[in-house]
């Protein structure tokens, strides 16, 4: 089993998807914050934009945004967020626009978790908070999200979870994370199958058991007590 | 009313000359990113009527999104029968009086929970290729409906267990009161209570099982996308094909949704009408590693 | 009730394999209904989705595979309403022959070893090689032009492996399938796309690309495409000698010339004639 840990660089391609999963899961909490304000909000244009942002995200398929990211953001529009010069152009592009792609999808996701926390808060905290006549970003700032948050890690932590087992994903335009590793091995070393596939699948729930043990503490721990 | 509507006053006149600035800029902005896309796809030349021309002939909708729409429909269908029918059986073991049944279910759950879809896509579809016991051109078949199956079930099992969860206690009690025992109580009271309320949830699951038909693009499974693919191929028009794709994934996963919402406000109609019977749908499971069935959860 | 839920299940799971079998059916053949085709037509396996070697367009099949077919088949006695196409990706051709689900296939298929334990070969009717496709005013004239540049193929091409292995310093982007690399390529995004030169030439030889795309023409390996039989067909060494008198008759460079003529692709004269027909029959 090390060796095929050696062979096939899975210490690797889970490190790939570690920093796949942490640097997209931040930009998609801000991304999914500034949805939810949007759709918060008491503008009917940045209401609409929210919604539709949503309603496009968490419909299409992740495969599907993630080639996009590929073949439209790099190959149409010309968008590269690495260097040309770099002997590892490729693997750093392919990278940064799997975060992307994936913070991009996730967020839609954010931003209804954080709706659902907004949900949790009593309308008098609102009402309190207008009375003493703070503005809307002022309330949304000192009151409205700082609640929210702690009534939504539950919910934020299901994305969490889910995100980190979609940068699998990523294989799609070629990021050699877990699933790219686990298809290499498949391919070179079928005579260890279900080998392989316990090394990825096990990887997988290291990742994801104590994630989902800190959210269901953390939602304890922080939850507001009415 | 929720707090969301009573987040700002009504505007005064300030105020709603500030909001219209807001406004003004947010389409500006908005058309200024389209423009920018639309400008860089016309600079390189995705926009000529040669690209787009295909959608008009009646031969790529048989040939491509046709029938790429039907493998689809036909995986998520088949997955999402299957994921029921395993997913009440896990939830009747996990909820075993015996306890390494419970045990052995319970692993079994939080183990599926935890891998990715794709994963175990991958692992059947070339476990298959490299064994004799399937014919080859069923292997991305099947092994979409295991990775779909496998996931689904865990989660569905889940769903229906936290139902049962959430009824109240006198349920239970009034089972074991007329003598029924504690198996047959969950079978005869519990689980078909649970089952009613949780159709909600099971819709939207129903969504992300169809996104999730799309993992199967990687392994060669004929559905929407991988046809999408074929039809770039034939055409010379891959983004436009991908496009046109990611639209019919947009417009039929909203119908799905406005279906799922629908379904939950009239059975809250109903619920609110009968007795006060707590939704299935509030339960929102806290132990274990999984996302829940109807969060983002489940996503792909 | 549990037993009921069992039984259910077994029904369903009956039903849904029943289900799986006629959706994979029509997913793939369109008009194959006879699965066992003989007597008075044949079954012939292509590529539909290979622009300039098979090609499914509404009803209409072009490519120079097809053509290839269709001569062959002619001189076997079928004429063209006689062929039933089928659909033959990559992974499933040894399956489609050795299950009698097609006749013969014509569909990029490279003769080795692996694969002649399972079925037989017809010739090489045509012997491709390993290359590169290039937009039109590329300076990449052969491998050496391609350190530090970004080439595109499929994940687990051997052709790129090949090209890695000669030229560390390239950089590698991989893809599910040539079509997103030859959209890339078009727009210049990347540098070049590997695979048999046959395929590239195809793409470089459709209309949208006319004039866009080139192949470099410095192949670094021989693909001898074979027509797959079944083990147990007889017609294997028939079919050598019809390919042989098409190389005689001028009837492969006129197919060659109608579908991939456009990308200004010939065929290899070092490799063309296939030398060692007909070794590869039984």
């Amino acid at each position: 089993m090390l060796e095929l840990i050696e062979q096939f660089n899975v210490l690797n391609a889970f490190w790939v998807t570690i920093k796949l999963a942490f640097f997209s899961a931040i930009l998609a909490l801000i991304l999914g914050t500034i949805m939810a304000i949007f759709r918060l909000s008491p503008v009917g244009v940045l209401q609409r934009f929210g919604a539709a942002y949503v309603t496009i995200f968490r419909n299409t398929p992740l495969t599907l945004i993630i080639l996009l990211c590929s073949l439209g953001l790099w190959g149409q529009l010309g968008f590269e967020p690495a260097s040309r010069d770099s002997d590892t152009f490729i693997v750093d592009l392919n990278f940064r626009l799997a975060i992307i792609g994936l913070a991009v999808y996730h967020a839609a996701f954010v931003c209804e978790a954080i709706r659902s926390g907004v949900n949790t808060i009593p309308l008098g905290q609102a009402e309190a908070s207008r009375s003493l006549g703070l503005g809307f970003l002022q309330g949304l700032r000192e009151i409205i999200l700082p609640q929210a948050f702690r009534g939504a890690i539950t919910p934020l932590g299901n994305v969490l979870i889910a995100l980190i087992k979609n940068t699998t994903v990523a294989v799609a335009i070629g990021v050699t994370e877990a699933a790219y590793a686990l298809r290499n091995m498949m391919e070179f070393r079928p005579d260890v199958f279900l080998l392989n596939f316990l090394v990825i699948a096990i990887g997988f729930v290291i990742l994801t058991l104590p994630t989902g043990l800190f959210i269901s503490w953390a939602s304890q721990k922080w939850v507001v007590r009415r | 009313m929720s707090a969301q509507q009573v987040l700002f006053d009504a505007p005064g006149p300030k105020a709603v000359a500030r909001y219209r600035i807001l406004a003004a800029a947010g389409i500006a902005l908005l058309i200024g990113i389209l423009g920018f896309i639309g400008f860089r796809m016309y600079q390189k030349g995705q926009l000529t009527a040669e690209k787009w021309s295909p959608f008009i002939d009646p031969n790529t909708w048989t040939n491509y999104y046709i029938p790429g729409f039907l493998d689809t429909i036909q995986a998520a269908a088949i997955a999402i029968v299957m994921s029921m029918i395993f997913g009440l059986m896990l939830a009747m073991g996990r909820m075993s009086d015996i306890k390494p049944v419970k045990w052995i279910f319970t692993a079994w759950v939080e183990f599926f929970r935890a891998v990715p879809v794709l994963i175990m896509m991958i692992f059947t579809f070339y476990y298959l290729s490299n064994s004799d016991w399937s014919p080859d051109n069923w292997n991305p078949f099947i092994g979409v409906i295991a990775g779909l199956v496998l996931y689904n079930s865990a989660v569905i099992g889940e769903i229906i267990r936290n139902g049962v969860q959430s009824l109240p206690n006198g349920q239970r009690e009034a089972g074991l009161a007329v003598g029924l025992s504690p198996s047959k109580t969950r079978r005869l009271i519990l689980v078909p209570q649970a089952l009613t309320s949780m159709l909600p949830t099971l819709v939207s699951q129903v969504i992300v099982v169809l996104k999730d038909t799309a993992l199967g693009y990687i392994i060669l499974y004929p559905e929407l996308l991988t046809r999408a693919r074929q039809l770039g191929s034939a055409e010379a028009n891959v983004l436009p094909a991908y496009i046109v794709a990611a639209v019919l994934f947009i417009v039929i996963n909203y119908g799905l949704s406005r279906l799922a919402e629908y379904v939950e406000n009239r059975q809250r109609a109903k619920n609110e009408g009968a007795a006060k019977k707590p939704n299935v749908n509030t339960a929102v499971p806290t132990e274990g590693g999984g996302a829940t069935g109807q969060v983002p959860g489940t996503v792909g | 009730m549990k037993r009921a839920t069992f039984r259910l299940a077994g029904v369903l799971a009956a039903s849904s394999l029943a289900l799986a079998a006629c959706g994979s059916d029509d997913g793939e053949s369109d008009e194959a209904g006879s699965s066992e085709a003989s007597g008075d037509g044949v079954t012939i396996g292509i590529k539909f989705d290979q622009p300039g070697l098979g090609l499914k367009s509404g009803e209409d099949y072009s490519g120079m595979d097809v053509d290839t077919a269709i001569a062959v088949a002619e001189e076997l006695g079928y004429s063209e309403d006689q062929i039933t196409w089928k659909e033959s990706p990559s992974a499933q051709r040894e399956t489609l022959l050795e299950t009698g689900q097609v006749d013969m296939i014509f569909a990029t298929y490279s003769i080795t070893d692996e694969r002649k334990e399972k079925v037989q070969f017809a010739g090489p009717y045509f012997v491709a090689g390993q290359d590169l496709l290039v937009s039109a005013d590329s300076d990449i004239a052969s491998l050496d032009d391609l350190d530090g540049k970004l080439l595109c193929s499929v994940t687990g091409s051997t052709s790129a492996q090949n090209v890695k292995d000669e030229i560390p310093g390239v950089q590698l982007q991989e893809y599910g399938t040539y079509s997103e690399c030859v959209s890339q390529l078009a727009n210049g995004t990347i540098d070049a796309l590997t695979t048999d030169d046959t395929i590239l030439a195809g793409y470089a030889a459709q209309d949208q690309y006319s004039g866009q795309l080139k192949v470099v023409g410095a192949p670094f390996s021989e693909e001898m495409y074979g027509v797959g039989l079944p083990k147990d067909s007889e017609q294997c060494v028939e079919i050598n000698e019809i390919v042989a008198g098409f190389w005689e008759d001028g009837t492969m460079e006129t197919i060659i010339e109608d579908n991939l003529g456009a990308a200004d692709y010939t065929a290899n004269p070092d490799l063309n004639p296939p030398a060692d027909m007909g070794g590869h029959c039984g």
